[in-house]
């Protein structure tokens, strides 16, 4: 049993956990939920040892262990797998399963089998041979648990595993947790899905601001009252508007595009008013299609207009000037100068607007105030830097800037935009979506959560090897035509 | 205050291991120190040297601190600057006599800073069109560009029996002790105000201009910056060929200000102190304006302390202010 008991912990005038306290069970599969920025992350690392809590106790089978480091928590079987992996691309899966406790004389084929042994044990499929860069998200997030395994752990952390992977691999990764569960060991599942908890946990514990708000079992608790306790509000339920027949000159029109390695050939356009989905398992091209309309990926053949004008072959600043705005499926690469302020952030791209040589600091201010009210942005610090906001606050600050930003935009590119955040900020970013398709504004969406597209979009490509394997109108398309579309079956 | 713990801690290896070199030259460091003191800040002349070597010091402790911000490490101050002190030479030779003395001066700055800006811009442009990497081609250049400088004036420019060229007749600025008479005899002049100037305006245009704030995006995140519509392959030539200006202006400190002529290799190694000055003056312009006044005591302490030491003592000691600031400033993990 891990216990955590009235945890503190602060950064700088910050509390990211406030008399937080979790028990977990051995033998369970244990959710800790709550909004972006809840504390959740920042709690369980203080549980595998990462980081030490300002005050609070810690037991482990009624061991005080409170202040354990990693090797500690490690011996004790106590591993985390965290949302970024941390594996060293250029190595094997094996030669990262024995990093930081490797023999002095190596023997791969004895390494490699140990692996391939505990990977079939778990059913966790992944080549114990492969490279680690070689690997697809999904085989190195299962890697990374695998290693976790590798190294004795039988209270295993997964912080958001599910981000990235497809609904599929979500289905595989949940049967692996059962396998571990039937074995005896513990499972602590950071998310923040309601649908997943209720699918996979035991027991959950919600988090809100830093504090633990309670502790249910998942068969005595509907997922609107975990909804509840996660916002502290209601959520109001899901609101498809009224669809208009779309008119107009397309906003975007794209013709037999080609972007070498990644899109093969696609045509399509996007009428006023319209929000335009792609679909297709990460890693088809989705991605490099919408770098390629965004301006920043060299386009090999074919032609992009923009109301018309080609605008193949200019820049990213006469893009945005002719009204394309974009949300990079990578915010913390693409979309954001995490070592920038927030306020700096907010004006990325449109720093031409902000003075002719000095920047306007005022007018900075200002434009930092408005969008932190309007999108909520937490905390409401215009200074604090990017990089110490939690992911759906930076995602806010990236959509803010780019539909609410001094800047008007006719379309927007939107890659993965929810992903990996929480409840409350998908609410605000699809009511944006929203509101922007009521004003006549085009939206082209890439997701790979079919819930999302099915809910907002007004037509959904599917995308697979770079082609567009088909277009549906919302009204012909299901959660099961799209999967049989994206596994190329149909 | 967290920013010059690496310059503290830099500072006492330095004074620690300057302590054992000068007990194993059988001295007392405390004299060699008090030695030190007295020969720079300790009497007018040694105050007004320190001022001088601090001018150029600053000069091209920014250029290198301007190129740092843009994510790029330019070793190339040294050629930039000897580019710059040419340039300003060459062209001041140029002027007929009796030119008007305020324009024969700001255009002999102007030279050094397109001087040094050509040399900038170089590396800038390599890195820009092919990715060559601005670390080596700076260091390379600078080879380049001072054989090439020492080749020129001993084969066409040199007074006979000299490595200088003739003396400038109109562009020469006034020395400090014009003012302050105490200073006479020193180099130490009226450069040192653009220098200050440089230093004043180099930050304001990194923290408080739109060209800065795309600056410093590139320097943080190209991939970001790229998707916002900047093209850091610009920003970087731009911010190279600036860098490279700044550097040229500091080679008016020494043609202009004291010696009124080109002499080969006048640089003397002050590009190369200005990266650890840099380091130092952790890229703030009143931090950089202070590391440079401190190697330039050291610098000059060392002619001060050659009774007691060898004069590669303070050499040997400002080498180790850099190793200790390298190591205590490893910002990347």
């Amino acid at each position: 049993m891990l216990a955590l008991e009235n945890i503190t912990k602060a950064y700088g005038t910050v509390f990211a956990n406030y008399n937080a306290s979790l028990k977990v069970e051995t033998g369970e599969i244990h959710a800790v939920v709550g909004e972006n920025g809840a504390g959740k992350t920042t709690l369980m690392r203080i549980a595998c040892g990462e980081l030490r809590a300002d005050a609070g106790h810690e037991t482990f089978d009624d061991r005080d262990v409170t202040g354990w480091n990693v090797n500690a928590a490690i011996a004790a079987g106590v591993g985390m797998v965290h949302q970024h992996f941390m594996l060293v691309p250029t190595l094997t899966v094996a030669e990262n399963m024995i990093l930081g406790r490797e023999p002095f004389f190596l023997n791969p084929r004895i390494s490699s089998q140990a692996v391939r042994e505990l990977s079939e044990s778990t059913g966790l499929a992944v080549d114990a041979d492969a490279r680690v860069s070689d690997l697809s998200v999904g085989e190195a997030q299962r890697a990374e648990i695998l290693k976790a395994l590798y190294h004795g752990a039988t209270t295993l952390i997964l912080d958001e595993p599910t981000a990235v992977l497809t609904p599929r691999e979500i289905e595989e990764l949940w049967k692996v947790l059962r396998g571990l569960r039937e074995k005896g060991g513990t499972v602590i599942l950071i998310t923040h899905k309601l649908d997943e908890v209720m699918a996979i946990a035991d027991t959950v514990t919600v988090m809100r601001n830093g504090q633990t708000v309670g502790q249910f079992k998942t068969n005595e608790i509907t997922s609107d009252d975990l909804a509840l306790a996660m916002v502290g509000r209601e959520i109001p339920p899901a609101f498809i508007p009224a669809r208009r027949t779309k008119n107009g000159a397309p906003v975007l029109e794209v013709e037999d595009l080609v972007v070498e390695h990644a899109v093969d050939g696609v045509t399509f356009s996007v009428s006023p008013g319209e929000i335009f989905g792609i679909a297709g398992v990460e890693g088809n091209g989705q991605h490099e299609l919408i770098e390629a309309i965004a301006g920043y990926r060299r386009v090999t053949s074919g032609s992009i207009l923009r109301g018309g004008v080609p605008i193949e072959r200019t820049t990213v600043r006469r893009r945005g000037a002719l009204g394309i705005a974009h949300i990079p499926a990578d915010r913390r690469r693409r979309g954001l100068v995490l070592d920038y302020t927030v306020a700096e952030n907010l004006i990325l791209g449109r720093e031409r607007s902000f003075g002719r040589f000095a920047l306007d600091r005022m007018k900075m201010a200002i434009e930092a105030q408005r969008l932190i009210t309007a999108f909520d942005i937490r905390p409401h610090d215009p200074r604090l830097l990017a990089r110490q906001l939690s992911g759906g606050n930076q995602q806010k600050v990236v959509v803010a800037r780019e539909m609410a930003g001094i800047r008007d935009f006719h379309v927007l590119l939107a890659a993965q935009p929810t992903r990996g955040i929480d409840i409350g900020a998908i609410e605000t970013i699809h009511a944006h979506f929203r509101l922007a398709r009521s004003e006549g504004r085009s939206v082209v969406l890439v997701s790979s959560d079919l819930n999302e597209l099915l809910a907002l979009a007004d037509r959904i490509a599917v995308m697979l090897r770079g082609k567009f394997v088909a277009i549906l109108d919302r009204d012909d398309a299901t959660m099961e035509t799209l999967g049989r579309y994206m596994a190329g079956a149909a | 205050m967290k920013a010059l713990y690496p310059v503290i801690t830099g500072a006492l290896i330095a004074l620690v291991v300057g302590d054992l070199l000068i007990l194993g030259v059988g001295q007392s460091p405390a004299d060699v120190y008090r030695l030190l003191i007295e020969g720079t800040w300790g009497n007018p002349y040694g105050l007004a040297q320190v001022l001088y070597k601090a001018t150029t010091l600053t000069f091209t402790g920014l250029a290198v601190a301007l190129a740092l911000r843009a994510g790029l490490f330019n070793i190339g101050a040294e050629a930039q600057l000897a580019l710059g002190g040419f340039f300003a030479g060459a062209f001041g030779l140029l002027l007929p006599a009796g030119f008007p003395a305020p324009l024969a001066v700001i255009l002999c700055i102007a030279a050094a800073a397109t001087g040094g800006a050509i040399g900038g811009a170089i590396p800038g442009a390599l890195n820009a069109w092919f990715g060559a990497n601005e670390v080596i081609t700076t260091i390379l250049l600078n080879f380049v560009v001072l054989f090439f400088l020492n080749w020129v004036v001993t084969a066409h420019l040199h007074v006979p029996e000299t490595v200088h060229t003739r003396a400038l007749a109109s562009g020469t600025v006034p020395r400090l002790s014009a003012v302050i008479p105490a200073f006479r005899g020193s180099a130490a002049n009226a450069i040192i105000v653009l220098a200050i100037i440089a230093a004043i305006v180099t930050s304001w245009l990194v923290f408080r201009t739109r060209f800065g704030y795309e600056l410093r995006a590139v320097g943080l995140s190209p991939d970001a910056a790229e998707a916002a519509g900047i093209i850091p392959a610009r920003v970087r030539v731009a911010t190279f060929t600036l860098a490279g200006a700044l550097a040229g202006m500091g080679g008016t400190n020494f043609v202009l200000g004291y010696k009124h002529y080109y002499e080969d290799g006048f640089s003397g190694g002050a590009g190369l102190i200005g990266i650890a000055v840099a380091l130092a003056g952790r890229t703030h312009p009143i931090g950089i304006m202070l590391a440079a006044l401190a190697f330039a005591t050291l610098s000059q302490g060392g002619l001060a302390i050659h009774a007691l030491v060898p004069k590669q003592m303070a050499d040997i000691l400002q080498g180790v202010v850099i190793l200790g600031i390298a190591v205590a400033s490893r910002t990347k993990s």
